[in-house]
């Protein structure tokens, strides 16, 4: 791990200081620090549980957000085989910041459509840090629309901040892309399952995320603003975000118990980015899972079965 | 349970028994600064009669000059929970619900009808952007349902005027699921074979630009309209540029294809109108003011039988 959230500085401390000991005991062979070392793994480690077990909602974003927590990308690469990229809106360009194609999940063929944030600087450049452009969700239109008619199941994998706020976007249509995404999802006659990996930021995430299951991992977030725009419209102050991912109830348990969300992955100990191979497995058991039960369900009764899910929310609000 | 089944009889409404005297009775155009007298204003739709400059103009206001004789139903929407997140800003949300009410003397940020345009009957949904700046909450997706349902039901058109900021943050992801949710009242119409005619107006923005205000069989525009989904102040902050003169107002989206018709307000009506008559194969309407239409006694209900 190079990468500590701020909230985990006290872990980064007792770590570094394990890590520093068993530095110099590898230099000094008549020094045996292994029990000390260990007693800080053991802090280390009950210190982490302490701070995962009740995450705030600010917290939860900034681990949705963590650098380091499995992307698309990684998803598609462990979970999938056969994986061929399929690329471009037919219209203007190929989208980096949303990947798709044909694959395999298991012994089913399917297409996977997702956001990709990149690793490191280029990636992310190149990717425009998972904010999809008109393109994007045109690609993805297109890609929906070659599943159902080879009645393949589709899985999107939600991670982006949202839309891209640039000048050829607006010019292009962002907005009516949204729309037409959104509306192939609620059109196509087979499953549509969609993971939050990440951040499900606002209508760049319903366009892909207007699924017939929406699945979120234990730490994802999926919020109509991010908590810092909120901030800076409702309190006039972008630095009152903590105050504004409160408000907005953003967190996957919140939206399970509104029923936006129909299923928590559970994550490792720590956070995906701690295990993103456990991260990766749990999603694929989950999605496998969720396809088998839409199995069951033929075109119309899928189609039916995802505008009912939508008619219904909002039947319940939370506790206080 | 379906909100067909739930439909309650719509309640007969005409402007004129709302129509206040304005307080003021001149009002300065905030384009030119000219001083418009209010008969006069609201005779010319709230268009500066000096410079067309479209200014707002309530639900009530445009249904009163849309239907005939400025009189129409309104169509009963299903009530949402009251804050469902017990949402709370500066402001509790229940508090700046109580003080839109007492400001706009409206229940919420839409307005569903019915009635005859020219003899020709529709129903249609009109946004609100006095009410919290239109924003979309619960309410505004149950009353676009409302109105798609009872289009279908009664096989008319649906004209809906747009106008807001975006989604109801305060209702935090209840009011981002009002995208798919309006979609399926889009789905409705596309489904049943019935026009659904989106006239946007200043400003038209956010989740509601990118759900049922860009998924219409035809996009009418009024003038100089902003309409986008990143506001130009977001972008100017993220591209480090000024935005070219005229930037996602509406005959920069009709330039760039975004749009069918940019559309003054005086000529809205007719031209709803002859587009609706046409696209619904119906013989051309009989243009001018008409009165309201007679009103036909209510049949009585037929006694349940088993
Ligand atoms: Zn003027």
């Amino acid at each position: 791990m190079k990468n500590y959230l701020e909230f985990e500085k006290p872990l980064a401390e007792i770590e570094g200081k394990a890590e520093e000991l068993r530095a110099l005991a590898r230099q000094n062979d008549e020094m045996d620090v292994e029990k000390e070392a260990s007693a800080l793994d053991a802090k280390a480690e009950t210190l982490l549980k302490d701070l995962y077990a009740d995450l705030s909602p600010w917290r939860k974003c900034q681990v949705a957000r963590h650098p380091e927590r499995p992307h698309c990308k990684d998803y598609i690469e462990a979970l999938f085989t056969e994986y061929t990229p399929l690329a471009g809106d037919r219209n203007f360009a190929d989208d980096h910041a949303v990947m798709g194609g044909l694959a395999r999940l298991g012994d089913r063929s399917v297409v996977v459509i997702g956001h990709e944030k990149g690793h490191d600087t280029n990636t992310r450049i190149e990717r425009n840090f998972g904010m999809a452009r008109p393109e994007g969700y045109r690609k993805a239109v297109r890609l929906m629309d070659l599943a159902h008619r080879f009645n393949l199941p589709v899985v999107t994998l939600v991670d982006t901040p949202g839309a891209y706020p640039g000048k050829g976007a607006e010019e292009r249509g962002q907005s009516e892309a949204i729309a037409r995404s959104t509306q192939k999802c609620l059109e196509i006659g087979v499953p549509l399952v969609s993971v939050i990996i990440g951040e499900g930021g606002s209508g760049g995430a319903v366009a892909f995320a207007t699924a017939n299951r929406v699945a979120m991992l234990e730490h994802s977030i999926y919020s109509v603003i991010s908590p810092e725009g909120c901030a800076s419209i409702l309190w006039k102050d972008a630095e009152k975000m903590r105050e504004a991912a409160e408000a907005l109830r953003l967190t996957a348990q919140d939206l399970h118990k509104l029923g936006v969300c129909d299923r928590i992955i559970k994550e490792p100990f720590g956070g995906a980015q701690r295990d993103p191979k456990a991260a990766i497995e749990a999603v694929g058991k989950a999605v496998e899972a969720i396809l088998d039960d839409l199995s069951k369900l033929d075109g119309p009764a899928l189609i039916k079965d995802r505008r009912q899910k939508y008619l219904d929310l909002g039947a319940q609000g939370l506790a206080a | 349970m379906n909100w067909i089944s739930n439909y309650v009889r719509p309640r007969i409404n005409s402007i004129f028994s709302r129509r206040e005297v304005p307080e003021n009775l001149w009002t300065k155009c905030p384009e030119c600064g000219t001083m418009l007298f209010h008969r006069e204003l609201s005779d010319n739709f709230n268009v500066c009669s000096n410079c067309d400059h479209h200014m707002a103009m309530s639900p009530r206001e445009r249904f009163g000059a849309l239907f005939d004789g400025g009189v129409f139903s309104e169509v009963q929407v299903p009530e949402p929970i009251a804050d469902p997140l017990h949402f709370r800003d500066q402001k509790r949300y229940p508090d700046r619900m109580r003080e839109a009410r007492r400001t706009t003397g409206e229940k919420e940020a839409m307005l569903v009808a019915e009635g005859e345009m020219m003899r020709t009957p529709v129903v249609a949904a009109c946004q609100d952007f006095s009410f919290m700046a239109g924003s979309m909450g619960m309410y505004v997706g149950n009353a676009i349902i409302a109105a798609a349902e009872r289009a279908v039901q009664m096989r008319r058109p649906l004209v809906l005027f747009s106008a807001a900021g975006g989604a109801r943050m305060q209702e935090g992801i209840l009011s981002l699921m009002q995208m798919p949710r309006t979609t399926v009242a889009v789905e409705m119409l596309k489904e049943a074979g019935l026009p659904y005619i989106v006239v946007l107006t200043h400003p038209t923005t956010g989740g509601v630009t990118a759900s049922y205000a860009m998924l219409g069989d035809l996009h009418i525009a009024e003038p100089n309209a902003l309409i986008c989904f990143a506001g130009p102040r977001v972008i100017e902050q993220t591209i480090r540029e000024k935005l070219p003169e005229g930037f996602q107002r509406a005959e920069y989206l009709l330039d760039h294809g975004m749009l069918d018709r940019v559309t003054h307000r005086k000529d809205m009506k007719e031209e709803l109108v002859t587009v609706i008559r046409m696209m619904m194969n119906m013989p051309p309407a009989i243009k001018g003011d008409l009165p309201a239409p007679e009103v036909e006694p209510e049949q009585p209900e037929p006694a349940e039988t088993s």
